[in-house]
């Protein structure tokens, strides 16, 4: 069958189930509830004084009693430096446990040596927001029976709630936590800020595990994590290495060709009439998006325009703005350096939240719908704004949806910033290659070559036009890209489907195939 | 209106990434560089690259000048050969020292362009002052021939010609730069200051972008496309000017269908000077003149 975006979806995967076909990006919200089951919280009883800490990781997994077929999940706040989830899928492979399903928050370059245990059948199925490194690609090519779930942050606990992931067995890795579990990543040698991903998954899993390797005095504060909700704690000597974990400062790019993409977008935003007292704000962390802070702190500071609240993943350039006075609040569902730990455990302004509270669909105004502007990366997009942040030009899967779509759907002003080509890759292309934010949720698209206004905002482009910004028709601006950089072959893919893109409210936008080997 | 040059950006001839993306880091002029920037092993790939890049490049609004190697070296004659022929808006000339070095290269312009029936006036010539011979000659190249069109200090070169050390505040080159801007303003084209060669030290660069401003220049060579804005920001009047030289147009274009030359705004006197800058000031800001 074909969704709304004339992606060719199959009704029903083996190990998925039915799949419901993508219909547009706010049209299974119109309804103001939702007809899927909600799971409740489990029932759990521990007696007064029982104790919790283990003395290693495996004994905390042999009291939760691991069977074959379970869904064990994890967090990806330890980004590059994470130790415990590869350690746990060892433990667990080492008791003989098989079919695992792997539901972890993302998947990167730290998580390489899961292709061991995903070619022993330890793991056989994924639900995760992204995959990088190794594992992308040999996903990519096929060495899975059963296709990964790829679904946003905010999808992620719709699929949660729902019991779409029902998770057997949760294991947080925090930076520091107490006896009783109470836990948080925003101080300790391994500190990483938020834990906002992981809130989720302690609640509705069966049984959670808390793994430290700063165990403090009772009581560990701030309680990102819930000591109702903890089943075991284990101290550990490292939960990560602390320098990919959170680097110092994160740094605006130096590159010529991001910053004059940066401007561009800054003007964009300050035309567009979004830019005003009492705006919120959220851009990513790398790259172009990022470097459009550097841009709109000025305009702000110029203009003496305050804002309302940051979100998101948050850098120390957001905690500066925050602590300039800039931003009244930052809500922080996930942090990217060292600066914003202390930061979050310091300012009362600066407030940890959940991904339920941050991105989630079915609920009744998660952040992201309050959200006024937001700038967004891209792998490519296409002459309908559609945008894919997942497989990179020879189809890999090297990327993540994370809160993509999620702030994409709410934002007033979706801005996507990106190079027009890369190397020799064009990024403005008739048709994406895999698509995770449907364009219909995406604004404007900026790139160094010129600013392009999705159609369906007639108001917005004559706005833009009418301040001598260089707005262009999309088409127009994938021509010019092709003539100079030549078409590329088309990818060849086999029929077997590798991964399954799902949008923020579980319907299928796309879904990735498998590589053919190259002989 | 006369083309605006406040920032002039050198590209590396032999820098395809560059090349392709000149037009858009939004430099009002570009400098496609076949002289030094490019080593002598390379000299023909790069002018193969510049040559291409001119074929098929779209640079949108920016001048496009190219820097051709001095006619003395063994490139130069090619150089002219291969890029003339494909109009590009200048072309600048090194090493400039006197009104030979001028002639020799029109000669050779314009018979090449007589070969592709090129008009002589079609593209402008800019020099570069670099050596303290070229400095003493200067006002007497400068009037040479309608197609100059623009005069840059070469700072770095200079300096070395002079045997001093190139300093921050650039006071070794203090007087040459004075005379190249009163040349230029003498002959009505356009002066462009040195590059500012530490791209990490913004505000190093803001404050010799404000001395070359108050020096005359028209604008400032840049080597990075990070120092685009600062300069630019330096050269463009601030809203405040914008409305100050408004006021004083209106009255004037008032006063002169009066009869009256000399009138007072603001309880300041304005006379045909202050007419003037005030014009320049609308001209930066892209203000109409007519609508006024």
């Amino acid at each position: 069958m074909k969704n709304s975006l004339n992606r060719n979806i199959p009704e029903f995967i083996n190990g998925i189930g039915k799949i419901a076909p993508f219909t547009g990006a706010w049209n299974k919200l119109k309804k103001g509830w939702m007809d899927e089951i909600t799971i409740s919280p489990p029932n759990k009883a521990k007696l007064p004084h029982q104790k919790k800490l283990t003395e290693t990781l495996k004994e905390a997994i042999i009291k939760t009693s691991p069977k074959n077929g379970m869904t064990v999940s994890f967090h990806h706040h330890l980004r590059n430096g994470d130790f415990i989830l590869v350690e746990a899928i060892k433990t667990l492979a080492g008791l003989g446990i098989k079919n695992i399903t792997l539901a972890s928050s993302s998947l990167n370059n730290s998580h390489s040596e899961l292709i061991k245990y995903i070619k022993d059948g330890t793991i056989t199925k994924i639900w995760t927001s992204g995959i990088r490194g190794e594992l992308g690609k040999a996903i990519s090519k096929g060495i899975m029976e059963n296709p990964v779930v790829i679904h946003s942050h905010g999808g992620r606990v719709r699929a949660i709630h729902t019991g779409k992931i029902s998770i057997d067995l949760c294991i947080i890795a925090a930076s520091a936590a107490d006896e009783e579990g109470n836990a948080t990543g925003a101080v300790g040698k391994s500190a990483f800020g938020s834990l906002g991903y992981a809130r989720i998954d302690s609640r509705y899993s069966k049984q959670v595990i808390v793994v430290t390797d700063n165990l403090v005095e009772f009581p560990c504060f701030p309680l990102s994590i819930q000591q109702n909700f903890v089943d075991y704690v284990v101290k550990v000597d490292s939960i990560g290495d602390p320098t990919k974990i959170a680097s110092g400062t994160t740094r605006i790019t130096k590159s010529p060709m991001d910053l004059r993409i940066a401007k561009l977008a800054a003007d964009v935003i300050e035309k567009s009439g979004y830019f005003k007292n009492g705006f919120s704000f959220q851009v990513g962390a790398g790259g172009a998006s990022l470097a459009v802070a550097k841009f709109i702190r000025e305009k702000m500071l110029r203009k003496e325009i305050k804002g309302s609240f940051l979100l998101g993943g948050v850098t120390s350039y957001g905690v500066d703005m925050l602590n300039e006075g800039l931003f009244k609040t930052i809500f922080d569902v996930q942090s990217f350096d060292a600066q914003v730990s202390s930061s979050l455990y310091n300012n009362k302004n600066h407030i940890e939240i959940s991904a339920s509270l941050y991105a989630n669909p079915y609920n009744c105004g998660c952040m992201t719908n309050k959200l006024d502007i937001v700038v967004l990366g891209a792998l490519e997009v296409d002459i309908d704004f559609n945008v894919n942040v997942l497989t990179g030009s020879q189809g890999y899967l090297r990327g993540a949806s994370g809160g993509h779509c999620d702030t994409a759907s709410g934002a007033e002003l979706t801005v996507v910033v990106c190079p027009s080509f890369r190397g020799r890759i064009s990024t403005i292309n008739k048709r994406v290659d895999t698509i995770v934010t449907p364009g219909e949720s995406v604004d404007v698209i900026v790139t160094e070559r010129g600013i392009c206004v999705n159609p369906i905002n007639v108001e917005l482009e004559q706005e833009l036009i009418k301040t001598g910004l260089n707005v262009r028709k999309i088409e127009d601006l994938q021509k010019e890209v092709e003539e100079i950089v030549g078409t590329p072959k088309p990818i060849e893919k086999t029929d077997k489907i590798v991964a399954l893109i799902e949008y923020r409210d579980g319907t299928a936008i796309d879904v990735v195939r498998q590589l053919k080997a190259i002989e | 209106m006369k083309q605006k040059r406040r920032t002039m950006l050198y590209i590396p001839g032999n820098n395809p990434a560059m090349l392709i993306h000149g037009g858009t880091y939004g430099a009002d002029s570009l400098l496609l560089d076949l002289e030094d920037s490019v080593a002598l092993e390379q000299k023909d790939s790069a002018r193969i690259l510049v040559k291409n890049v001119l074929k098929n490049i779209n640079f949108y609004d920016a001048e496009v000048c190219v820097r051709i190697n001095h006619l003395d070296t063994p490139f130069g004659m090619e150089d002219l050969k291969e890029i003339i022929p494909l109009k590009p808006d200048a072309i600048r000339y090194p090493k400039t020292e006197t009104i030979e070095d001028l002639k020799r290269l029109v000669t050779v312009m314009e018979e090449i362009e007589d070969q592709h029936e090129i008009s002589h006036d079609e593209i402008k010539i800019h020099i570069m002052i670099e050596t303290a011979l070229g400095v003493q000659n200067v006002f007497e190249i400068a009037k040479l021939c309608h197609r100059l069109d623009a005069i840059t200090i070469g700072g770095q070169d200079l300096t070395a010609d002079m045997n001093i050390k190139s300093t921050k505040d650039g006071s070794g080159i203090d007087l040459a730069r004075k005379m190249i801007v009163m040349a230029a303003k003498a002959n009505k084209i356009d002066a462009i200051d040195t590059v500012f060669v530490d791209i990490d030290d913004e505000e190093g660069l803001r404050k010799e972008t404000e001395k070359s401003k108050n020096l005359g220049f028209t604008g400032k060579a840049v080597i990075n496309p990070r120092q685009i804005d600062i300069v630019h920001e330096v050269y463009t009047p601030t809203e405040q000017e914008i409305r100050k030289a408004y006021k004083i147009y209106k009255e004037f274009k008032k006063k002169r269908t009066e009869g009256i030359g000399v009138f007072a705004v603001d309880g300041k006197m304005v006379d045909a000077p202050v007419v003037a800058r005030a014009k320049y000031t609308l001209e930066l800001a892209h203000i109409n003149l007519q609508e006024i």
